[in-house]
């Protein structure tokens, strides 16, 4: 199984992590220059620009700027949504490094991508070892349909548990969970579902931290205006 | 005009159920010369709608005499709207009519051309392809009071009935598979087909059987089926109509349309209309006018046989005086069929006759009683000569055939010299050397079982006394093996591409990190191929006929067929000029003999610049002739296809004939033991794929290009489907069965070379 070990050094305080959030609630993206010519931008500082779309991401993001270089026009396109918020107009028409900043985009984050920052940063996140269908063991499915939604997360997991099977060309196969004992804060799939080589499985809480989390989450998802 | 007066006396007397039918009859009609003229109120409709509107809500109000009155009226005027309407038919006008819900459909022909029928591979929505119908029907026809019946396998597109399933009669590739599969039992059994072509085109789809494949392979199969075929065609979209329309008689009704592409299609292509947008009406209408896609056109191009005759405003479903001309058209032209292969005599006097009758109710009774089976191998035979001629025929005089002056005629001379050379040497005395050959090897391969037996206690005794130091087996060194990775036996010709001081970026580079390229390293050294990745840089004709060949070896032939503008498309005529001043050639194909490591083959090569490859008359021609002169030397054939858009839609149906007709002669040259391999370049797309190099058994491409039938924004807009970016990918074609590789262009003189070795086996040639 491959897994993603919470930071233990780090001392959480997600107080203070919303607080920054609130200031800032913006992702920054620093565009640079991939190798060396002359730039021509193609935006202006304040423009909306997209990122990548289609289902297979074929349609490249809006175009931010060329790059030329011995007679090779490059288009350089954004790769996420977002406002440009800053350009470096000293460089337009001029020649550049490669590796130079040039144009700083910053993309507004919702009130999902906050909770799944933080989540991710406290959560122990079980991820699947291959490509596969997977189904919650009989006993943990059970008890979270049971369960309504306030009181979910109170399955404790602790390692050497069968919490999962994993189904393979009709071969079932149960997987041991091997990380820290806490409780299953969040199940990202269903039950039965294809699921891809390392996307997350179950996102496990450290027991002390769960209500704090808890509280947390809901006044993100309370106070929070997108 | 009798009908109207008994239409107005009958009116007397009528119930209010019945009076409500005919209001109801009356309001479909309106309806019906909106659609066709595209105008809700052409010639006042409106005036007409409110009028009978007000008198179905107000029925009671009326009296009986005074209902009748009024009924008379409306009548009256609309069946003036409908004469007035049926005088000026424009072809888009045409189109509309076909494509109207009213129109009559196969199910329909089923009931009331056909005596009784069952329905195969599926019924209704359980169905492989609820588009394609397959039915083994009766037919039956009266000689003389007596009845006679026929059985016939139908095969068809159905757009009605279930509209909501049937996918508007647009065929998918199992469905194409499964009339490929009937017709097989209808050879197995002996029985004529009937196709019935109602269709817009074939649906787009790339999943296995893949529409361009099997249509290919329809029309392969179709080309020496061994019955006779009588198709006809009420909506005849391009590939998808040529999937069950390779046959032997091809009949058209009279307000059908037969036509490369739709309109709309045509005119998003030459208004170049981008997608989304909305195509202005006036150039769908020019379109419709320019393609010669109307039943009259069709016919006068030689692209059909025959026009049933429909009513003014074309055949709807209770149309019945209709489907009996149809039933009689039908069991006239198989009729026709079985005699070609009879006696030429009896056919005459029988086709004599039939155009003698043309114009004419169809008669309650026939003659005579032909049984539609043909036996004799020789009537076999004839049937499929005849079939082949028919197509060898069609569209001849569509292009432009130079004089070439004395050196024509000698040229002609020295191929009927060569012609008759081939023929001795390989028709007469190949296949004796190789009898002789045959029983030589028999026999010294049994005297050499006789002998051993003998002699293998003596040989045996003599190795155990004097033995002898064994020896590695010697690596024969020659033909066959390439020395270094690409031509080096001459001066590399390298493209004129490679004379720019810039760097270019590889489309892959985002994935690969693929450094950009020195334009002259990129097209000289490194043949247009990317040395990170792998891509395959498009590169020009020029390059493949300089480097691939044998050095001096390429000898191109029928240079003196041109193309033209045979339809007479507006504004064609300059673009045709424009790339005869461009590429100093005159029609999409070169045709050339050729060498590759002393290997003599055949070559047919459709390149970009010339109408980006598309193929009409002239090219279809120029490869026919190809294939036959490959089958007369007997040699290799070789189809390179650099690029091809498809049909060229200026030709119109000029341009689709040519699938059935080269398929046809690609066939013929396959029988007789030859060897046809396809390359693929950059794209390759349409009604070629689907034909002539989609039915070859070798089909291979160059890296990084793509094969397909329809491309990206066509499957977009006719299936709301999005298709990946790499989904027509030479990988992906390979992946669905479609190639049989995928081959470097660094190497492509070495793996044809291969290829010719190793699929062409000793002789170069099957058999």
């Amino acid at each position: 199984m491959k897994q993603k070990k919470p930071d233990n050094n780090m001392e959480l305080n997600l107080n203070d992590l919303l607080r920054q959030y609130r200031a800032d609630p913006y992702e920054y993206f620093n565009v640079v220059s991939p190798h060396t010519g002359i730039v021509t931008f193609k935006v202006k500082e304040g423009d909306l620009v997209k990122g990548p779309s289609g289902k297979w991401h074929q349609k490249p993001g809006t175009l931010l700027f060329y790059l030329e270089r011995e007679r090779n026009q490059k288009p350089v396109y954004a790769t996420g949504e977002g406002e440009v918020c800053k350009i470096d107009y000293q460089f337009d028409g001029k020649f550049v490094e490669a590796g130079q900043p040039l144009i700083s985009i910053r993309h507004k984050l919702s009130k999902e991508e906050i909770i799944d920052r933080i989540l991710t940063k406290v959560l122990y996140i079980f991820a699947a070892s291959q490509k596969a269908r997977y189904f919650l063991a009989p006993e943990i499915a059970n008890k979270i349909e049971g369960l309504s939604e306030s009181s979910k997360a109170i399955i404790e997991v602790k390692p050497g548990d069968e919490i999962i099977t994993m189904s393979l060309m009709k071969r079932d196969t149960p997987v041991i969970y091997d990380g820290p004992e806490g409780v299953i804060y969040k199940v990202y799939f269903n039950s039965g579902q294809m699921v891809e080589e390392n996307e997350p499985l179950i996102g496990v809480c450290p027991p002390d931290k769960l209500p704090f989390v808890k509280r947390v989450i809901e006044r993100i998802k309370t106070e929070w205006e997108d | 005009m009798s009908n109207q007066k008994e239409k107005k006396q009958s009116l007397n007397g009528l119930n209010m159920a019945e009076i409500g039918k005919l209001l109801k009859q009356i309001s479909d009609r309106i309806e019906y010369l909106a659609d066709i003229k595209g105008d809700p109120n052409w010639g006042g409709l409106n005036d007409l709608r409110e009028e009978v509107n007000e008198l179905r809500d107000h029925i009671f109000d009326f009296k009986e005499d005074e209902l009748c009155k009024k009924l008379n009226h409306l009548e009256d005027r609309i069946s003036f709207l409908e004469d007035r309407a049926a005088k000026d038919l424009t072809p888009w006008q045409i189109v509309n009519i076909v494509r109207n819900p009213q129109r009559f459909t196969l199910q329909d022909i089923l009931d009331n051309v056909y005596d009784s029928y069952t329905e195969l591979g599926g019924e209704g929505e359980c169905n492989v392809d609820p588009a394609i119908v397959v039915a083994r029907a009766t037919i039956h026809r009266r000689v003389k009071g007596k009845i006679y019946s026929h059985q016939v396998m139908v095969i068809g597109h159905e757009k009605g009935r279930g509209e909501e399933f049937r996918n508007g009669g647009c065929a998918k590739p199992w469905g194409n598979a499964k009339a490929l599969q009937y017709m097989k039992v209808a050879e197995t059994e002996g029985i004529p087909i009937h196709f019935f072509i109602f269709t817009p085109g074939s649906y787009p789809i790339e999943d296995y059987p893949g529409a361009a494949q099997q249509i290919a392979r329809n029309l392969y199969a179709m080309s020496k089926l061994k019955v006779p075929m009588v198709a006809f065609i009420s909506e005849g979209g391009s590939g998808g109509a040529e999937a069950i329309g390779l046959a032997d008689i091809r009949l058209m009704a009279s307000h059908g349309y037969y036509s490369v592409i739709s309109p709309e299609g045509a005119a998003a292509i030459e208004g170049k209309i981008r997608e989304g947008q909305r195509v202005p009406r006036e150039l769908i209408e020019h379109c419709a006018e320019q393609l010669k896609l109307t039943a009259k056109d069709n016919l006068e191009l030689g692209t059909i046989d025959r026009i049933v005759q429909e009513p003014p405003l074309g055949a709807r479903r209770d149309d019945f005086s209709f489907f009996r001309r149809l039933r009689y058209e039908m069991i006239r032209a198989t009729d026709e069929v079985v005699l070609m292969t009879k006696s030429l005599r009896a056919f005459r006097s029988y086709a004599i006759k039939r155009q003698s009758e043309e114009g004419r109710e169809p008669p309650e009774e026939f003659e005579v009683f032909i049984p539609w089976d043909i036996s004799t191998d020789l009537e076999i035979e004839r049937l499929l000569e005849l079939r082949s001629k028919k197509y060898r025929e069609i569209s001849k005089g569509y292009y432009h055939e130079e004089s070439q002056g004395i050196s024509g005629k000698l040229k002609k001379a020295k191929e009927f010299a060569s012609k008759g050379y081939y023929e001795i040497r390989y028709g007469l005395l190949r296949p004796h050397k190789r009898h002789v050959q045959k029983v030589l090897e028999e026999v010294s391969g049994e005297g050499q079982v006789f002998l051993r037996t003998v002699t293998e206690p003596v040989k045996a005794a003599y190795d155990f006394v004097f033995p002898q130091p064994k020896r590695p087996q010697k690596i024969l060194k020659g033909e066959g093996q390439e020395r270094g990775i690409f031509v080096d036996e001459w001066d590399f010709w390298t493209s004129p591409l490679a004379n720019e001081d810039r760097t270019v970026t590889c489309p892959n580079a985002h994935k690969y990190g693929c450094l950009d390229l020195w334009v002259p390293d990129l097209y000289g050294e490194f043949c247009g191929v990317c040395p990170t990745c792998g891509h395959h840089f498009p590169l020009e004709y020029q390059w493949y006929l300089e480097n691939l060949f044998d050095k001096g070896s390429v000898q191109e032939f029928n240079e003196h067929i041109c193309s033209k503008n045979p339809l007479g498309f507006k504004g064609f005529d300059e673009r045709l000029e424009r790339d005869i001043k461009k590429t100093g050639r005159r029609s999409a194909i070169i045709t050339f003999d050729a060498k590759v490591r002393g290997i003599k083959l055949v070559v047919a090569m459709l390149f970009s610049n010339f109408r980006n490859g598309t193929v009409g008359a002239a090219e279809g021609e120029k490869f026919i002739r190809a294939c036959e002169k490959a089958k007369i030397t007997r040699r290799p054939f070789l189809a390179y296809i650099h690029t091809t858009g498809g049909i060229r839609i200026h030709e119109g149906t000029l341009g689709v004939i040519q699938m059935p007709r080269c398929t046809m002669a690609v066939r013929e040259y396959i029988d007789s033991g030859g060897l046809y391999i396809v390359v693929y370049d950059n794209n390759s797309y349409a009604g070629p794929v689907a034909s002539f190099l989609g039915c070859s058994p070798y089909q291979f491409a160059i890296r990084s290009s793509r094969i397909g039938f329809a491309g990206p924004r066509v499957i977009r807009e006719t299936t709301g489907q999005e298709v990946p970016p790499d989904y027509h990918s030479a990988k992906n074609a390979l992946k669905r069965g479609h190639i049989q590789g995928i081959w470097d262009r660094r190497e492509f003189r070495k793996n044809l070379y291969n290829a010719l070795i190793q699929m062409g086996g000793p002789h170069l040639y099957y058999r």
